[in-house]
């Protein structure tokens, strides 16, 4: 049955004429499936495969707004249903259901071409803004956390809830511009959805190309972007991979001054980014 | 049974799922609810604004948790970590049971995130109630497992479907989660006698009861919990309180969801067959006696 459930849909939505291994669908049904005076074992059969795979592209969607901005419905859909039969859910949450997108886009470009690059920063975005929502928050550091050891041999954490992004186009300001969209349409219309969703939007603009560094992030437990020079996203980096602090300053590059250090690892700390390392 | 030990001798009355449309409204107007349902999975995260509502709701609130992933059904061993997830999850809300689906969704770690039924058999019924201690026992509360609608039936399948949640629960020696509206969207799908179903199953097990709307199309219903529970839910409700007792009662409604008040307004509903089934049980009683 579960083979039967998670292989694709038709263009109209329906079960498969056939199973993967070639037989008939209504025979691998009437299997073992009981018919009824109403429907055919076929049919009772597509209802489940109808409701697994509306609910699984339905949280795709809620996930990944600005992707589908900038795909377009059509292409959007297409992208989600390859996605979820290559990759179907391996986990008890719903929320995990997106953890294998941006590498599934890297490697299926031929469904995103030609914005593969931009849609492959736009899913990493997206699925960030998942981690940061209910990824894990260790205990902050405290300056006694630091007290007594050198800065040659002091590393420090990142919360596991912090993403560090570098991609080469603002997809925080894109990804802003798509969901007040879908907010001012919402508030405008009683329009319900119904089934996998078709709706007409109004394009959000693509974004021209620009590198930025972006920390997604949380506090007071809510989702929050935040621009960062490249040096300081270097220092970070650094950190997360587990180099010291004097390490981290250095990959920062020559040009940091230690005032800027200071700043910034002050701004970090008031926003709860550092922790200890486990 | 208001109060038994597959719901933790409690005696909570009508109670409402915890959506994120109302927790706004419930945090801010703090409107006075008998109990909520949580979707276990939804707080089963490691940090962040799910468990600061969770907390919220917590000092206000008494909570029970309803899993979706548990799968009592599939032939997959229990999870260790999911399970010691869950029930940090349990320490914390403190549910004085917790229920779960007598249902199938998962296979070799893939899971279709739905619940599927299962085939009407002893050994499915053995295996299931295994399962069921295991977790149990794992968890330290008691369990509930709800039986599900359904679309399909297995010509594998031996027993009716009460004949085999009763089998499961003897063997299991748990409670059950009886969702009336459950009952009566597969007994129109299946051609089953709703009543036979409340009359044939263990009602001294009965921990806890769901009402829910449904959607009627032209072949089959399916259970939407998207409108008001219709008619003929609220009679077999009633029906089934007379026969199990008054139970905790919960409306589902899961998609578009209306206003908190609204929901809560038709939750209470469930107060007018209450009533009748605690007048008709000292009737009932002084009947017995002569």
């Amino acid at each position: 049955m579960t083979h039967a459930l998670v292989q694709p849909l038709t263009a109209a939505n329906g079960l498969a004429a056939h199973s993967a291994d070639g037989r008939p669908m209504a025979d691998v049904a009437a299997s073992f499936i009981k018919a009824n005076d109403r429907l055919t074992a076929f049919e009772r059969l597509e209802i489940y495969a109808r409701s697994y795979w509306f609910r699984l592209i339905d949280c795709v969607y809620d996930d990944c707004p600005g992707l589908r901005g900038l795909l377009g419905e059509r292409r959007f859909d297409a992208l989600v249903r390859a996605y979820l039969a290559r990759h179907p859910s391996r986990s008890f949450t719903l929320r995990n259901l997106c953890d294998r997108l941006p590498e599934f886009i890297r490697a299926t470009p031929r469904l995103t071409a030609p914005r593969t690059a931009l849609a492959h920063a736009v899913a990493r975005f997206e699925w960030a803004q998942t981690v940061a929502f209910d990824g894990e928050a260790r205990p902050v550091l405290t300056p006694g956390d630091l007290a007594g050891t050198p800065p040659t041999r002091l590393r420090v954490g990142l919360q596991p809830y912090l993403s560090l992004l570098e991609l080469n186009w603002p997809v925080d300001d894109y990804v802003i511009a798509v969901k007040q969209r879908d907010a001012l349409r919402s508030a405008a219309s009683n329009a319900v959805d119904h089934g996998p969703r078709a709706v007409v939007r109004k394009r959000v603009a693509v974004p021209r190309r620009r590198r930025v560094q972006v920390a997604v992030h949380r506090l007071n437990n809510r989702l929050y972007y935040k621009r960062l020079d490249r040096p300081a996203f270097l220092m970070l980096a650094a950190l997360r991979s587990g180099r010291t602090l004097v390490q981290a300053v250095a990959a920062a590059g020559p040009r940091v001054r230690p005032e800027d250090v200071r700043t910034w690892c002050a701004t970090w700390m008031e926003l709860g980014w550092l922790c200890r390392r486990e | 049974m208001p109060a038994n030990s597959f719901n933790g001798q409690t005696d909570y009355g009508i109670g409402i799922g915890l959506r994120v449309p109302h927790y706004q409204h419930i945090l801010a107007k703090k409107p006075v609810v008998d109990w909520f349902e949580i979707i276990s999975e939804n707080f089963m995260v490691d940090g962040g604004r799910p468990l600061e509502v969770l907390d919220q709701i917590l000092e206000q609130y008494r909570v029970v948790q309803h899993g979706v992933s548990m799968y009592f059904g599939s032939a997959d061993r229990p999870d260790r970590a999911h399970l010691q997830k869950l029930k940090r999850l349990v320490r914390r809300t403190k549910t004085p049971w917790l229920s779960d689906h007598l249902c199938w969704g998962s296979v070799d770690g893939t899971f279709t995130h739905d619940l599927l039924p299962m085939p009407y058999t002893l050994a499915a019924a053995k295996r299931t109630a295994e399962k069921i201690r295991y977790v149990r026992d794992f968890l330290e509360v008691p369990i509930c497992v709800e039986n599900v609608s359904s679309y399909a039936e297995f010509h594998v399948s031996e027993m009716t479907e009460w004949e085999f949640l009763s089998e499961v629960v003897e063997r299991a020696d748990c409670g059950v989660l009886l969702d009336v509206n459950n009952i009566y969207v597969s007994a129109q799908n299946h051609g089953f006698d709703p009543y036979a179903y409340v009359n044939g199953i263990p009602s001294h097990r009965v921990g806890q009861m769901h009402v829910a709307g449904h959607t009627k199309f032209e072949k089959y219903i399916l259970d939407t919990h998207d409108h008001p529970v219709l008619d003929p839910v609220w009679k077999l409700y009633a029906h089934a309180t007379q026969r199990c007792g008054v139970t905790a009662t919960l409306l589902e409604w899961d998609d578009k969801i209306p206003s908190f008040d609204e929901v809560h307004d038709e939750a209470l509903k469930a107060n007018q067959f209450i009533g009748d089934a605690r007048a008709a049980q000292p009737a009932k009683k002084s009947v017995s006696r002569k």
